[in-house]
């Protein structure tokens, strides 16, 4: 059994190509108010750049090698988890007025409380 | 070891990435609405772990060359895990909403850097192997030390530490000259790689003298450019990291990297043709044109004057509304009154008037932002209108408040054709009944052209910071004691 990937030549063109048009089509569905989230968590996403550091780092074999291979796992671990933090962040703030009860709708949201209980 | 264990380590990544691939597509495609998108990052992140927790699983398949130093680069790993992670963990936790333009374009440049470190270290090594791989580990490297010098630059700028576009004679000709050095270098190697004879500098020198200009480039790039543009700048500086990943991805045959890389590539370039089309730019025009140099011309001339008024009689003006729309701008940002602007609006509210806010998609400092600012308030976002949804309700609109914004609802867009910003998509917010800016003074915009907006006979301008201006509008509702709606 041999599960070593090969992706040579077309192949990769084919992976770049169906991954780049589905990047285009997820993201052109995003509506403008989610632009910095969707920002930041595409953002996020490329840290999975920190897999490519870490697979370096455990190859390296000069010290020159395992220095630069430190800053990739270094900064590759900061780019996912910093995106993950923000994007979280600011995603939990948006709300919809049934979530945020203003003095004009409060009657409405208690309304639906009351009923739920 | 036994025998079949790095067979199996194999198909444990190639099955972690498989899954990593899958959740990080499905997570943000549940990011398209802000009802389901926390799942969404909460789903991509599960992506990250799994690859992250299997790329352990390496250590089973390394170099003869590496297996002396295994144990030394598995602490390795843990350590910079934990230190770049957490440092980026905690800051992210705390940084303040108006900073996040700053703080994404960090974590951009990370990204940036650690695939031209991966190149780096592929480069050193003599891994990349045959011509393909290392034009390809090349141009990553480029694009992705590009990105970290750009995006340190774009923090500099946003975060204050660098506060005037650096602009000189032959700029343009300069990084022309810098980009051919960077790529003539990269060309030298690949040539030496490939005929020994042609070796004039040592391979190592040329590498590191091939990073040097490639991150003097990405300095070089973005120092002149002005704040106003950064939307489209930290885009293209996305776009660029997830390119330069996805590139190295196919160097270390990782298709989790190719695929995620791609994605985040196609997603920040359309997201830099949105905002370039935004300010009815092209890409071209942001990057290689100084914008301010640009909008020397000739005014049309303008009628009227300028209007001052007190803040509280704007506030009073407005109770007294039936219905308000909202222009938030980066001055908003700026003065942190985004808290104090909605508990204004709620007051507005109490009393009966119809609120909503009106954003324009470049406004601020990056795609979006001032629909967080709001969000961070606590406004719901259906009270939060796109340009396109709410342009044609200005004319049917009581007032009209401008808070910090200046080019994007000056009319000389739709109307001036000599004016630099014309044909630019604009809030029509000259066209409601009243107008109110809240300004700090009677500065020009960021392309440095006269409003004729303040001019309007419908308009008065109210100067002083968003927050301060704000407090005072609410004091003076307050003061009215007028009975409120429920």
């Amino acid at each position: 059994m041999d599960f070593q990937i090969s992706i040579s030549g077309f192949v990769a063109l084919y992976v770049f190509m169906l991954a780049g048009f589905a990047g285009w089509v997820i993201i052109g569905r995003v509506p403008a108010i989610l632009h910095t989230p969707l920002m930041s968590g595409s953002n996020f996403v490329h840290g999975i750049v920190v897999v490519g550091g870490i697979y370096a780092l455990l190859n390296a074999s000069s010290l020159q090698e395992q220095v630069i291979g430190f800053f990739a796992v270094l900064l590759g671990a900061g780019n996912a988890a910093g995106g993950y933090a923000v994007t979280d962040r600011m995603l939990a703030m948006f709300k919809t007025s049934e979530h945020t009860p203003t003095h004009v709708k409060s009657g409405r949201v208690k309304s639906i409380h009351a009923k739920k209980q | 070891m036994l025998p079949f264990f790095p067979q199996m380590a194999q198909l444990g990544i190639g099955a972690a990435d498989l899954a990593a691939a899958l959740l990080f597509l499905y997570g943000l495609h549940r990011m398209s609405s802000p009802v389901t998108a926390p799942s969404g990052i909460f789903v991509a992140g599960g992506g990250m772990a799994v690859a992250v927790l299997a790329s352990f699983l390496y250590a089973f398949g390394v170099s003869e060359a590496a297996k002396p130093n295994l144990m030394v680069n598995l602490v390795l790993v843990l350590v910079a895990l934990v230190l770049g992670g957490g440092a980026a963990w905690w800051s992210g936790r705390k940084v303040a909403m108006t900073a996040m333009p700053q703080m994404v374009a960090i974590y951009n440049g990370m990204g940036g850097g650690a695939a031209a470190a991966i190149a780096a270290v592929e480069l050193f090594g003599g891994k990349a192997v045959g011509m393909v791989a290392l034009v390809v580990t090349l141009v990553g490297a480029l694009i992705g030390a590009v990105s970290l010098s750009g995006s340190l630059i774009a923090w500099a700028k946003l975060d204050s530490v660098i506060n005037k576009p650096l602009r000189f004679k032959g700029q343009q000709v300069f990084n022309a000259l810098v980009l051919l050095a960077t790529l003539a270098v990269g060309a030298y190697l690949v040539a030496a790689a490939q005929d020994k004879s042609l070796l004039v500098l040592a391979i190592p020198a040329s590498i590191y003298l091939f990073f040097a200009c490639a991150l003097v480039l990405g300095i070089v790039m973005t120092l002149p450019i002005g704040g106003a543009d950064m939307p489209v700048v930290i885009s293209i500086f996305n776009a660029f990291t997830g390119l330069a990943v996805g590139l190295e991805g196919y160097v270390l045959q990782n298709p989790a990297l190719m695929i995620a890389g791609m994605v985040v590539g196609a997603a920040g370039m359309l997201l830099t043709l949105l905002m370039a089309k935004a300010m009815n730019r092209s890409v071209a025009n942001v990057v290689f044109t100084n914008f301010g140099e640009v909008a020397k011309h000739k005014q049309s001339t303008i009628k009227g004057s300028l209007k001052p008024m007190q803040a509280g009689d704007a506030g009073i003006a407005m109770r007294y509304a039936s219905s308000v729309i909202i222009v938030p701008g980066y001055g908003l940002a700026v003065a942190q009154g985004q808290g104090k602007l909605y508990e204004f609006v709620k007051l507005l509210q109490a009393g009966g008037v119809s609120v909503k806010f009106a954003v324009h998609p470049v406004a601020g400092r990056m795609p979006g932002q001032m629909d967080v600012l709001l969000a961070e308030a606590g406004v719901p976002y259906d009270m939060i209108f796109q340009l396109e949804d709410i342009n044609d309700q200005f004319s049917s609109t009581d007032v009209a408040l401008v808070i910090g914004a200046n080019d994007v609802v000056n009319p000389a867009a739709r109307s001036d054709k000599a004016s630099p910003i014309f044909g630019m998509p604009i809030l029509n917010v000259d066209m409601a009944k009243k107008v109110f800016v809240v300004k700090r003074g009677e500065g020009k915009g960021y392309a440095g052209i006269v409003n004729a907006l303040f001019y309007g006979e419908n308009c008065d301008m109210v100067y002083g910071d968003a927050q301060a201006v704000l407090i005072k509008m609410i004091e003076a509702v307050r003061g009215l004691g007028l009975p409120t709606v429920t």
